[in-house]
Parts: structure tokens; sequence; C-alpha cells
């Protein structure tokens, strides 16, 4: 089996952003940057289905600009076989992520697309559903575990609910939740290994899809500042303040 | 200007959550509120009855995901706007639909500011984004934790739907959270455990508390993922929004990642033994001190002085 791997490049989700003040977005000049941790997982989850004999060839894929070429090195450290970068300096919506992602699995053909569920900078938890709807493959989003069955997967999924299980088809499209495994940190001579493997450098334009915006962002502003935190000296006191809380509740 | 609204239901139960979507939606026109769900008769009754709703529309099948795309890409055609909650099946649909039609979705909104003007978070709430969609329908998901219910004081009539497609997906397992502690989402009053708690078993000191308070519980990713404490009673970037009267923290750090699902708490307790923790730090009352000492205490003072829900 093949499968394809997608990750995005975002600032590291360990930094604590700053709102530029004139509203136009985030500070991402000098942040460090890092792959998205839900595609950690999904890279991870491609090289295990790989170690269990599911799969011969994993491909990542990022869409972003020359330096996403640092998180495919990654991905080809974690044990991924070949990268391919479709370039672009624009900032693309998810739609236009997906269209490009569909022409990737249509060159491809990968028998299992992986995603993470979401990119933590935007938090769109979109485009996993939207390239299972483009290519028209059956979706299962926000997986906790992958089961190769039969010509199938199973999958565990994390609901509001709990947790379900389906069965679903190859080819399919997957989604990566954080319980689905830890990923691990390549060793250096993994990691010396990755820069010999294959990277394939494309222009977004190559693709011939429209990559407009449609949704026109007017500002970014900061969240409501809360006040800042007070203490309280007793157990009484806590409890008489969760206490006034309660009775305020109930009157409304 | 019509929406069509997706319902969100479990176990035969409209979802609380729905009320509030169907508050948020009635500003941008009457709503066609659409149930999918073998035996949704009761369900669709219970939508029936709140205002807003123009009129109930029941589709009696097993939901999965290619299914209901074929009945919502059907059905959209007639409406300006499509919309569910931001809950886990709002969030599978919703972008694999926009995509269908070719459109963008908005998604997460927390606030209207107008008939296609959206505010929605981003970088786990550490920014929000201000958006016109000046396309001809607009795909939605709300956060039902933004918004306050609708009544239940109408009388909507309900159709039928006919036919609709089978899936290519089956269902195998279901691996429910057993109890009746409020749904999360909606809750008004959570409290929320941390890895500090350092064991299911301990993790019944939050439960114990909760339920004298009549409170759904909360945990963050630490917890979970520990054993701690099921997955669905995540809070947070990853887990669920929660916007409650009052959210009591015991043993959480509050990580950003915990903070993005908390945002909409009006007050915020804390118990936690480290001051610089950065929930104590914008909590309206903290307590320092070790959890295990001051929680059994804190449920002896509420019963002494009479808090039960
Ligand atoms: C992509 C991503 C998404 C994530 N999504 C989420 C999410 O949705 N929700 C979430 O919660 N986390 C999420 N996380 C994890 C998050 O970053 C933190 O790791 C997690 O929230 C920490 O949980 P905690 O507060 O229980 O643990 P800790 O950060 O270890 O905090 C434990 C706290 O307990 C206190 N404590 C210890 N012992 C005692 C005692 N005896 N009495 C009183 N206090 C005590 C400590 O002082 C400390 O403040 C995510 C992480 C990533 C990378
Ligand atoms: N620019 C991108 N390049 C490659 N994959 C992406 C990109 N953006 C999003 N993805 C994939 O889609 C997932 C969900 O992202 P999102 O829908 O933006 O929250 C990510 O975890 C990635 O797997």
């Amino acid at each position: 089996m093949k499968i394809l791997v997608a990750i995005k490049r975002v600032v590291d989700h360990n930094v604590r952003i700053r709102v530029r003040p004139d509203g136009t977005g985030v500070e991402t000049q000098g942040v460090r940057m890092s792959m998205n941790p839900f595609c950690k997982h999904a890279v991870e989850a491609a090289v295990q289905l790989g170690d269990a004999g599911h799969a011969d060839e994993i491909v990542v894929v990022s869409v972003g600009p020359k330096a996403a070429n640092d998180v495919i090195l990654t991905a080809l450290a974690m044990g991924a076989h070949r990268g391919i970068l479709v370039e672009t300096d624009a900032e693309l919506e998810t739609l236009a992520v997906a269209k490009l992602l569909a022409k990737i699995v249509a060159e491809e053909n990968p028998d299992i697309v992986l995603l993470g569920k979401q990119a933590v900078d935007d938090d769109s938890n979109h485009v996993g559903q939207m390239l299972a709807a483009l290519t028209g493959r059956p979706q299962a989003t926000f997986a906790s575990e992958i089961k190769v069955v039969g010509q199938g997967l199973e999958v565990t999924r994390e609901i509001d609910t709990g947790r379900e299980t389906i069965a679903i088809p190859l080819p399919a499209i997957v989604t990566a939740d954080l319980r689905l495994n830890t990923p691990r940190n390549a060793a250096l001579p993994m990691v010396m290994k990755a820069r010999s493997k294959p990277l394939a450098v494309r222009p977004a334009a190559e693709f011939s899809v429209d990559l407009a915006p449609r949704l026109q962002v007017e500002k970014i502003s900061p969240p409501a500042e809360r006040v800042a935190g007070k203490t309280v000296g007793s157990v009484s006191d806590l409890a008489a303040f969760i206490a006034g809380e309660v009775s305020q509740m109930e009157a409304l | 200007m019509s929406v069509l609204l997706v319902a969100d239901h479990d176990l035969g139960q409209l979802s609380p959550a729905t009320a509030r979507i169907v508050h948020a939606a009635a500003q941008l026109g009457p709503i066609d509120l659409l149930v999918i769900g073998e035996n949704g008769d009761k369900i669709a009754e219970q939508a029936a009855k709140l205002a807003g709703v123009h009129k109930v529309l029941l589709a009696q099948e097993l939901s999965f995901t290619d299914s209901d795309l074929a009945l919502l890409e059907t059905l959209a055609q007639r409406y300006q706007y499509v919309i569910q909650s931001a809950g886990s099946v709002g969030r599978d649909r919703i972008p694999a639909l926009a995509a269908r039609l070719d459109l963008m979705p908005v998604t997460d909104v927390i606030e209207i500011l107008g008939p296609n003007r959206f505010v929605r978070p981003i970088y786990a709430g550490n920014a929000l984004q201000t958006i016109t969609d000046p396309q001809a329908k607009h795909i939605l998901t709300i956060r039902a934790s933004a918004f306050p219910a609708a009544k239940s004081d109408n009388t909507a009539p309900i159709e039928t739907l006919g036919d609709t497609t089978a899936s290519v997906a089956r269902l195998i397992a279901t691996h429910r959270t057993e109890g009746d502690t409020p749904d999360l989402a909606t809750a008004q009053i959570v409290v929320g455990g941390g890895i500090a708690l350092g064991s299911a078993e301990n993790f019944q000191l939050v439960e114990k508390l909760a339920k004298k308070l009549g409170a759904a519980i909360g945990a963050t990713r630490a917890a979970v993922d520990a054993g701690y404490a099921p997955n669905d009673w995540q809070v947070g970037q990853t887990g669920k929004i929660i916007a409650p009267d009052l959210y009591i923290a015991i043993g959480i750090s509050g990580a950003l990642q915990h903070l993005a699902g908390i945002q909409g708490a009006k007050r915020i307790v804390a118990i936690n033994n480290d001051p610089e923790a950065p929930l104590v730090k914008l909590a309206d009352a903290a307590l320092i001190g070790d959890l295990f000492e001051i929680v059994p205490q804190l449920i002896d003072e509420l019963d002494k002085a009479g808090v039960s829900r």
C-alpha cells in the first residue's frame, strides 16, 4: 500500500502568539515554527503502518513557503520515504489547500491519506473532510486508533459522546487525533539520512487551481483580557465564594 | 434568507446545544431544523418546540458522514445558510459539505455581526478573526457555548423526508462514557481536574464535588491521556469548549491549549499548590494548597452552608 501524509508548518504550539497592534494578523516574524502537532501523529501513524507491513511507500506533502522544507525533512527523518513541497508564499484558505492536495492524490493515487485533524494556527479542522469530499473517498476523522482489516480500515474516532469504531473501505482519508500514538523523535542518523531522500519542489501555480481567497478577513484582534487573579485565604472563604456564585445562579 | 440547521442529538434526545444554535441562527432567517436519525420522531417533536423554528425536517436514517452529505447537498440548494453546531458531528460534516458545494465554510463562529459577518477564534483563542463572507451561500458551524438557548414555546410542523442514501461506512462499536452528568458544552457549572489528581480513583474527588454542585465534569488532556478521565471530558483546543457561569479547576496548570476551552467561563476558581500557575493568575478566586486537603474540606463546608443543586 501507499500512504500519503499531508503536513503543515505552523507557529510552534508552545509559542504564546502576539496579535499585531494594527489588526493585520498574528506576528510570525522571528517566531519558532514547527510541524503541526496533529500532523506529527499522522506521520507516526503512517510509519507504524509501514513497520507493520501495511505500507511500502510513505509520501509526505506540504503546501507552503520554501521554509516548509524543514517539516518535510522532519517527516522524512521519522521514516517517510519521499517528500513533495507545493510551494507558495500566499496564505491559502483551507479549500484551496484541499484542492491542491486533491491534485496530488490524483497523481499519486495513495490507498490511505493521513492528515492531522486540525492545524493549530487557524484551528480550522477542515482540510481532511474537504479532501474526502473532493476526491469522493470515505473519511474517518479524529482517529485514535487505525487498524487495517481485510480490504479496509477500522478506525476508532474520538467524538462528543466518547468513542466509536467504524469500518470504511479503501482508498480512504483519515485525520489524526492526539491519542492516536506518541510521535517519535528521529535519531541523528535518520536526520542525516533524510537529506538524501527525494524531495520534489513544485510551484502551486503548476496545478491550475484557483487559489484566490473566498473570504475577506477584516481584522485580527486580541481576545478580551481577563482581570488579574485574586487569591482567597482559606477553604471557608473559597466555600463562601462558591456559595455566593451558586445562589446568584439560582436567582436567575 | 432561509436557514437549514442540522440538529444534534444523542440517545433519542435533542442535544441542549441545538437550542443555542437555533437562538444564534434565528437572527439570520427562518429556520428549517433537520433531524437525521433512526427513530427520530421524539427528537423531531422536541425540535418543533424551539422558538425560531419554521419547520422540522425529519430524515429517518442511520446517520453517517457520506449519507448525511448526500442529503445535505440536495437540501442545500434551497437555502442561503447551512449550519450545525461545532460539535464532533458538525465538524465532521460541514467542511465536507462546503467543499462539495465549492464554498469556503466559516466554522466555530462565536459572534454573528450581520448576515455575512462573523467572528471566529484562531490560535487556540489567542486571536479573533472578523470575517466577511461574500459567497452566495454561507456554510457555518457555530459554538453552542457562545450563545444562550432559544425558548421552547413553539409548535412548528414536522415534515418527513423520503428515501435516503446508503453509506459505505459501517458502525462496529460505540464506547460511551456512562453516567448522567450534565452536558459539558452547555453546563452552568463545570468542575475540572488535572493530572495532579494522580489516579482514576482520586479523580472521583472531582466527580464528588461536581455531583454536589450539579456540575458537568471536565479534564485536561494530561488527565485523559493518563487514563484518569474519559476522552469526552477533555476541555480545550482539542476537546470541548465550555462557557459555564462557574468553572472550578482542580490541579490544573492552565496551559494555553486548556485555556482555549474555558475563555467563555464567567467566573473561574482555581485550587493549585503553585501560586505561579497560569490558571491561578487569572482565577477570580484561587486557593493555594494541596488539593487532597482542600477538596474534601470544601465539600464539607459546602454541605454545612447547605449548598447543593
Ligand atoms: C496540540 C495540542 C493540543 C492540546 N489540547 C489540549 C486540550 O484540548 N486540553 C488540555 O487540557 N490540554 C491540551 N493540551 C495539553 C496541554 O498543553 C497541557 O499539557 C495540559 O493541559 C496540562 O494538563 P494539567 O494541567 O493537568 O497538567 P500540568 O500542566 O502538569 O499541571 C498540573 C498542575 O497541578 C498542580 N498540582 C500538582 N500537585 C498538586 C496538588 N497536590 N494540589 C494542588 N495542585 C497540584 C501543579 O502545580 C500544576 O499547576 C494540548 C497540547 C497540544 C500540544
Ligand atoms: N498547507 C498545508 N499543507 C499540507 N497539509 C495541510 C496544510 N494545511 C492543512 N493541512 C492538513 O490538514 C490538516 C487540518 O488542517 P486545517 O483544516 O487547516 O485545520 C492538517 O493537520 C494537515 O494535515
